[in-house]
């Protein structure tokens, strides 16, 4: 078992006891709830006439089912209105703070939660939300949970887990020209496969990650789930800290000082064990994209596509489904696949420097006529401090919808859905058959400059190839 | 300030049976996905198993005004439609029943329904989870078994069935037939400490003690 991890630290500050049923008992710091999995806890509450234990420790927002075209009410869809009025209604009873669409703070519960600084080293936060990793880019123990563990959290303030095995992933050197955070996850999915990570907390390090900005670390973080893992963190360190001060909830002046002492105490120990330990040279990497239905096809974009015979048994069968359903052959490279659609969103990729990037192949150039892009910001303040730097315009003039913050066609639980057998060239971290909308859809994982040059070409595109503009 | 909590444990469950036929009976046809677009788990009862249940397709068309499912004339042939079955509490399944995704409108569904106990040749383990949580027993049997004990609800709708988790038996017809429990779901089961809610309010003032020890947290708030 590990020892002197952050994981282990973390894990033994926030333990009541250990149950009855073997598990531990862990206080929760932050409990995010959003529209989708908190209105069934707040039901169960309601019928064992219980009450939110620490609404203080809670925050609300909305992300799944809101329109990203317009916020007005009543929603357009009678469902999404219905659950909408249920959160406004439970968080107004229980007296929790509600990043609410009027507020300006509105967004994905993974980006708003680091932006308002609610997100801390040295945390447990839990959400009925798999992406909860993302938070570990902090230091912070973060992981998903389902509807009983919610009315747990509600009810208690704690939740019963099991603890698991650490696995350090060092991504040691430095990234080449045009490979990002999104590439090194891709990446790591693909050689450890999305079951890789069962049983496992990954701790991931190494120069790269050192050196790699908050936005950089939880891109990764965030898909530590694709993996298989149940969380993943980055140990916190001066970049994490000067990203955090000045945030709303994070103290000032000689608090934030003291509380510093806390982080830096939290962080893995020089000499800390690990269950297992995988290193990655950064300098073999390039742009990583995906050329079947599971986040682990993954494939270097001038590599070629695998011939299914040539992987392990087990994965086999998949792949020949998979490559059906994409309409891809071994042996070609996924540069030139044709795309319908681009989407620049979600958890995983739409955070400022995302739109940053990707506005830097924009800029200048048009979406190729066929191609219906849009750009979703992951929150309000996103979307906010992206028009205040014009990148709103370079978008729209290359031809890009601009649209409100929400989860949008990550998961096409709005208005926001691939048609038919549309191909789909996306930043968000999920290309299951039908994710995004439609049962023919097909869809691309790549990283957001990558999405820029396949809105441009049409068709998947080795960003390296284009010259970029200097940002502004 | 210790609360006093009274888990109930479930050592026995006793009831009259409906057997659902057929292996990998996934989730999505125990509840559609189209259902869950919804903000409570009260009612859903009348939509488990919906579309082996009724005709119509989409939910505009499958709930009426006030988002009941539509019954009357549009039922299809299916166990629970037939009122012979309408009381029972105890479903009996065959194999790999609860697969797919992992939903906890599932078993939400069936307990709503009227279900306390499955029995069935296995279970998906998300799913059995999923039961545990609420405190419905999943047991298991073989092949064998169960054919029996379908065979026997079929014709005996009003006859009781007595499962004993404690002992892993199940009592019908006069004979008392071995079954298996998960060690772990026994345990919880008879043991009362299935219910994670009640154990863990329980500790309150472990809870808060925990709590004021760490630096982020004062008087139950953030600072
Ligand atoms: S953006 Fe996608 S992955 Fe992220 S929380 Fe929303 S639906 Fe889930």
């Amino acid at each position: 078992m590990s020892e002197g991890t952050l994981y282990d630290k973390v894990w033994d500050r926030h333990k009541v006891t250990t149950l009855p049923t073997g598990q531990d008992q862990l206080f929760v710091g932050l409990h995010l709830i959003h529209e989708v999995t908190s209105p069934q806890a707040f039901g169960m509450l309601r019928e064992r006439d219980l009450e939110v234990a620490y609404p203080d420790l809670t925050h609300a927002t909305v992300d799944h089912i809101v329109p990203t075209s317009s916020k007005d009410r009543p929603y357009a869809d009678d469902a999404a209105e219905e659950m909408m009025a249920e959160l406004e209604e439970n968080v107004r009873e229980a007296g929790i703070d509600f990043s609410h669409p009027e507020t300006g703070d509105q967004g994905i519960v993974h980006v708003i939660g680091p932006e308002q600084g609610l997100t801390q080293p040295g945390t447990t936060i839990v959400c009925g939300d798999s992406h909860t990793s993302t938070h570990g880019a902090f230091g912070a123990l973060a992981f998903g949970i389902g509807t009983s563990q919610i009315r747990d959290v509600l009810a208690t303030g704690t939740v019963a887990m099991e603890k698991q095995k650490v696995r350090r992933i060092e991504i040691n050197g430095e990234l080449p020209e045009g490979v990002e955070a999104k590439d090194v996850i891709l990446e790591i999915i693909r050689r450890l496969g999305t079951e890789g990570g069962v049983g496992y907390v990954y701790e991931y390090a190494g120069d790269v990650v050192e050196n790699m900005d908050m936005e950089g670390r939880m891109s990764i973080c965030n898909m530590s789930i694709e993996g298989g893992a149940r969380a993943g963190y980055v140990n916190p360190d001066e970049t994490t800290y000067e990203w955090l001060e000045g945030r709303d909830a994070v103290p000032e002046g000689e608090a934030f000082e003291e509380r510093k002492e806390y982080w830096e105490s939290i962080r893995s120990d020089e000499d800390a064990e690990y269950d297992d330990v995988v290193t990655i040279d950064a300098s073999e990497l390039e742009p990583v994209v995906t050329w079947g239905t599971t986040p682990g096809q993954g494939v270097g974009v001038t590599e070629p596509i695998p011939d299914p015979e040539d992987l392990p048994e087990d994965k086999q069968d998949t792949a020949r489904r998979a490559q059906e359903h994409m309409g891809v052959e071994p042996g070609e490279t996924m540069e030139g696949y044709p795309i319908d659609v681009a989407f620049l969103g979600s958890c995983t990729n739409a955070r400022l420097p995302d739109l940053r990037r990707a506005a830097t192949i924009v800029e200048g150039r048009e979406v190729d006529p066929d191609v219906r892009a849009m750009v979703v910001p992951g929150s309000q303040r996103v979307k906010a401090a992206a028009e205040a730097e014009g990148l709103d315009e370079i978008f729209k003039e290359a031809g890009f919808e601009w649209r409100g913050a929400g989860c949008s066609m990550c998961l096409g639980m709005n208005e926001d859905q691939l048609e038919g057998d549309e191909a789909s060239a996306s930043s968000s971290n999920r290309n299951f058959v039908g994710r995004q909308g439609s049962k023919d859809g097909r869809t691309v994982l790549m990283n957001p400059r990558m999405v820029a040059a396949a809105a441009i070409e049409g068709e998947v595109t080795d960003v390296r190839e284009i010259k970029e503009v200097s940002p502004q | 300030m210790s609360d006093e909590v009274e888990i109930p444990s479930v050592e026995e469950v006793s009831g009259t049976g409906v057997a659902i036929r057929g292996n990998d009976i996934d989730t999505d046809q125990i509840i559609p996905a189209r259902f869950m677009k919804v903000v409570t788990f009260d009612g859903l009862g009348q939509f488990a198993f919906f579309d082996q249940r009724f005709e119509s397709a989409t939910p505009e068309e499958s709930r009426d005004g006030d988002g009941d499912a539509v019954v009357a004339d549009e039922q299809k042939d299916h166990p629970m439609n037939d009122p012979e079955h309408k009381d029972a509490s105890v479903m009996v399944v065959n194999a790999n029943f609860g697969c797919g995704s992992s939903r906890e409108h599932a078993p939400q569904a069936l307990m709503r329904w009227g279900i306390d106990a499955l029995i069935g040749e296995s279970f998906a383990e998300i799913f059995a989870g999923n039961c545990l949580a609420l405190g419905i027993p999943t047991v298991t049997a073989d092949e064998e078994t169960i054919a029996e004990l379908q065979e026997w609800v079929e014709e005996n709708p009003d006859g009781e069935l007595e499962i004993d988790v404690a002992d892993e038996t199940v009592t019908y017809d006069g004979k008392t037939v071995d079954v298996t429990v998960d060690e772990a779901q026994r345990k919880a089961l008879v043991e009362g400490v299935w219910d994670t809610t009640a154990l863990m309010k329980a500790n309150a003032d472990a809870i808060e003690e925990t709590a004021e020890s760490l630096p982020y947290v004062e008087d139950g708030k953030r600072v």
